[in-house]
């Protein structure tokens, strides 16, 4: 089977081949930069044609569907629609972070994908801190937020931001906790070990009931880290016309618009390989036969199965749930899922130490 | 008002929402000052949609003025003509064929169900939720297909006139309502599913802006917001006018007086208003739909007032009129502009997010309040 390094390899001796060292360098990174931004603008169409699909069917009616076949070309149109726009900066904005923080936001969301591990083998960087990489960067994109309600000089803005920063500052914890529970039961950070450590069963299935805690408890945290609803009090379109980004147009909103759904995909990714095994296909602990059959469902189905049915669900609550009131939304992490995190984190400890886990 | 704008001594933030915001649901100025997210003051500024519908209506005759109430509160146009209606009628003591008045009854009480409809999709949307919206025009669809048939209009229908209504109803009318009827009672478990149940929801809305009576009664709420706080206030019972004294159904009240309240009552209110079309639509007597008026209508010297309740509260019709064609002074007591002088005062100390949920079961119609 051809794998990420067998592809990652052949490119590179063809390049040795044929070109000195210094340019087959150059070459690779125009490659990985090519791929990185492919596979980033890729998934965010499919994402919002996604979310517009879905929500559509939730709100029975058929969303788009006038651009291509059954409208599968929306969002291409607009991202071009986008692309052509003045990107304004209002007067009285800090220009240098008004237009820095979109592309921060972007970083963030492209450095994000790093440690993800999408099929077997396919993983651009297997580093031995991999869960501990993505909570560290994705923290970052606060700051992008921030700035960006700073910069622009407006009030909605600002109380966005400010309410983001808020947010995310706190659900941080819960996600952590929840997060270091798979840790704990592993006892490796690299997303690759977590990923093997459920070849005889997810996580969900193996950790009794603090693990499906844990995994609830990381699903609403992450929902409001990415700032969607019920937790989307950043823009509140209803109170704060579009918090922070109100002020932007053209590719510098889009850039911010495409970064809130890759961080929806990599949190999604995340928790599929935290919890339902990544790549890894339904084994069910030594059934030789039944994990064979299992392994003939390629390892790439696996994951964006399970990756865009955690998507799915995300987005359910998107157009089931109303808002949360800012003073609601703090008390639910600081006297609700926190405490429970952590006192979930000490059973999946006791689990981890006394072996109970199957 | 520049100065105003900006922050105030104390450091704390003064905010425009409106005249362009996506929860103002039309052109409504809130001047509001917050500290942090806490609200300090609501300052309504009106003006952006005035037409000046009452003087207009000074120099129209006492058939046309009528088409320009619908323009008022465009979500109860029937009830507006209606109230229109009624006072040239009390002026003129014209006796309106049984016929006439329950049709008008019938659309009166569409209209409200259509109107609480929207509301609860927009009531859902302020909180967040896209997706009730949809739910509710689905429902509410039904009924303008039904208004579109009989009066030729979907919103501003301008059906009834003195004497009676424009034309007889559709062939279909009664076979249409009654499968709206149907489909409500098929549908309706759905909204208590989608949002009254929901944690979220409750939360919002249980505990906010509370209306006491006393000072409902004080600034001149009216409607589901007055009843929400238990102080009853249903023209339909207390002034009947057609025949809603004849038909059986309750003036819905409930006592709390916060937000979730004033939700409760207009989804209670629906199924009275269902209840009504139930009890007429099978029972609509023969006869005329008109009055024999005259071509040209004069009503004598003095001054008539009449009110109803539309969806939104108590609407009044005042006419002065000096014996000519058309009314000498007139003055429309609209539901709308006192729900809304209520908005500070409930408002403060709350959060900016329950400013957005009491606009929303304040159920403003802003080309109401400016008329």
């Amino acid at each position: 089977m051809w794998s990420f390094n067998h592809i990652a390899n052949s490119i590179h001796v063809w390049l040795n081949a044929n070109f000195n060292p210094t340019w087959t360098l150059i070459f690779e990174m125009v490659i990985a930069g090519v791929a990185v931004i492919g596979l980033f603008a890729g998934l965010g169409l499919v994402l919002v044609i996604m979310e517009r699909k879905v929500a559509a069917w939730i709100q029975i009616r058929l969303g788009p569907n006038r651009v291509g076949p059954k409208g599968l070309l929306q969002s291409l149109a607009d991202t071009l629609k986008l692309l052509v726009k003045e990107g304004l900066t209002p007067n009285g904005a800090d220009k240098f972070l008004f237009n820095l923080a979109p592309f921060i936001a972007m970083i963030v969301a492209m450095l994000l994908m790093a440690p993800i591990a999408f099929a077997k083998d396919f993983q651009l960087w297997d580093l031995n801190i991999g869960v501990l990489y993505i909570s560290a960067i994705s923290s970052i994109m606060v700051i992008s937020i921030l700035m960006a309600g700073w910069a622009s000089n407006n009030k909605y803005s600002l109380m966005g931001a400010m309410r983001s920063g808020a947010q995310i500052v706190s659900y941080e914890l819960s996600a952590g906790l929840s997060v270091l529970a798979i840790v704990v039961l592993t006892g490796s950070m690299s997303i690759n070990d977590i990923i093997y450590s459920q070849a005889d069963g997810w996580w969900i299935f193996k950790g009794h009931i603090p693990v499906i805690i844990a995994f609830v408890v990381f699903i609403i945290a992450v929902t409001a880290e990415t700032n969607r609803a019920p937790f989307d009090l950043a823009e509140a379109e209803s109170e704060l016309t579009a918090g922070f980004h109100t002020e932007y147009s053209g590719m510098k909103f889009a850039l911010f618009f495409l970064a809130e759904y890759i961080n929806v995909f990599i949190v999604c990714a995340l928790g599929a390989t935290l919890f339902l095994g990544g790549w890894m296909p339904f084994h069910i602990g030594n059934w030789e036969g039944f994990n064979h059959v299992m392994d003939y469902i390629p390892s790439s189905i696996w994951f964006f199965g399970k990756t865009f049915f955690m998507i799915f669900l995300i987005m359910w609550f998107r157009w089931t749930f109303p808002r949360l009131r800012i003073d609601q939304l703090l008390n639910l992490e600081w006297k609700y899922l926190l405490p429970i995190s952590m006192f979930n984190l000490l059973l999946v400890t006791l689990i981890a130490i006394m072996k109970w886990h199957f | 008002m520049i100065e105003e704008i900006g922050t105030t001594p104390e450091g704390e933030l003064i905010i425009n929402v409106g005249p362009q915001h996506p929860s103002t649901h039309g052109v409504l100025h809130l001047v509001i000052t917050l500290s942090g997210e806490t609200i300090r003051k609501v300052e309504p500024h009106l003006g952006y949609i005035h037409r000046s519908i009452e003087k207009m209506c000074e120099s129209l005759t006492y058939r046309q003025f009528i088409y320009v109430t619908s323009r008022m509160d465009y979500l109860s146009a029937h009830i507006n003509n209606h109230a229109c209606a009624l006072v040239v009628e009390k002026g003129l003591q014209i006796e309106v064929p049984a016929r006439a008045q329950v049709i008008r009854v019938l659309m009166d009480e569409l209209t409200r169900v259509a109107s609480h409809e929207l509301w609860w999709g927009s009531m859902a949307m302020d909180l967040g939720a896209f997706t009730p919206f949809f739910h509710a025009f689905r429902e509410r669809e039904s009924i303008n297909e039904i208004m579109e048939e009989t009066c030729g209009a979907r919103l501003t229908m301008n059906y009834m006139v003195p004497g009676g209504v424009v034309q007889d109803i559709h062939p279909n009318f009664q076979k249409k309502v009654k499968a709206f009827l149907q489909l409500y009672k098929l549908k309706i478990h759905e909204y208590d599913e989608l949002v009254t149940g929901n944690i979220i929801f409750q939360n919002r809305m249980k505990g906010v802006g509370i209306i006491k009576p006393e000072d409902a009664l004080s600034y001149g709420v009216t409607g589901p917001a007055a009843r929400g706080s238990g102080l009853s206030c249903d023209v339909r019972k207390i002034y009947p006018y057609e025949i809603y004294d004849k038909l059986d159904f309750e003036e819905v009240l409930e006592t709390a007086g916060d937000s979730f309240a004033r939700y409760m009552v207009r989804i209670r209110e629906m199924q009275q208003s269902i209840r009504i079309i139930e009890q007429l639509i099978d029972n609509i007597p023969e006869g005329d739909f008109q009055a024999k008026t005259k071509a040209v209508l004069k009503l004598p010297k003095g001054d008539y007032y009449t009110r109803v309740e539309t969806a939104r509260g108590e609407l009044g019709v005042y006419i002065v009129s000096e014996g000519g064609t058309t009314p000498y002074r007139i003055k429309f007591r609209s539901p709308g502009f006192s729900n809304l002088s209520i908005l500070d005062h409930i408002a403060r100390g709350s959060k900016l997010g329950d400013l957005v949920a009491m606009m929303g079961t304040l159920d403003l119609v802003i080309p109401d309040i400016d008329r």
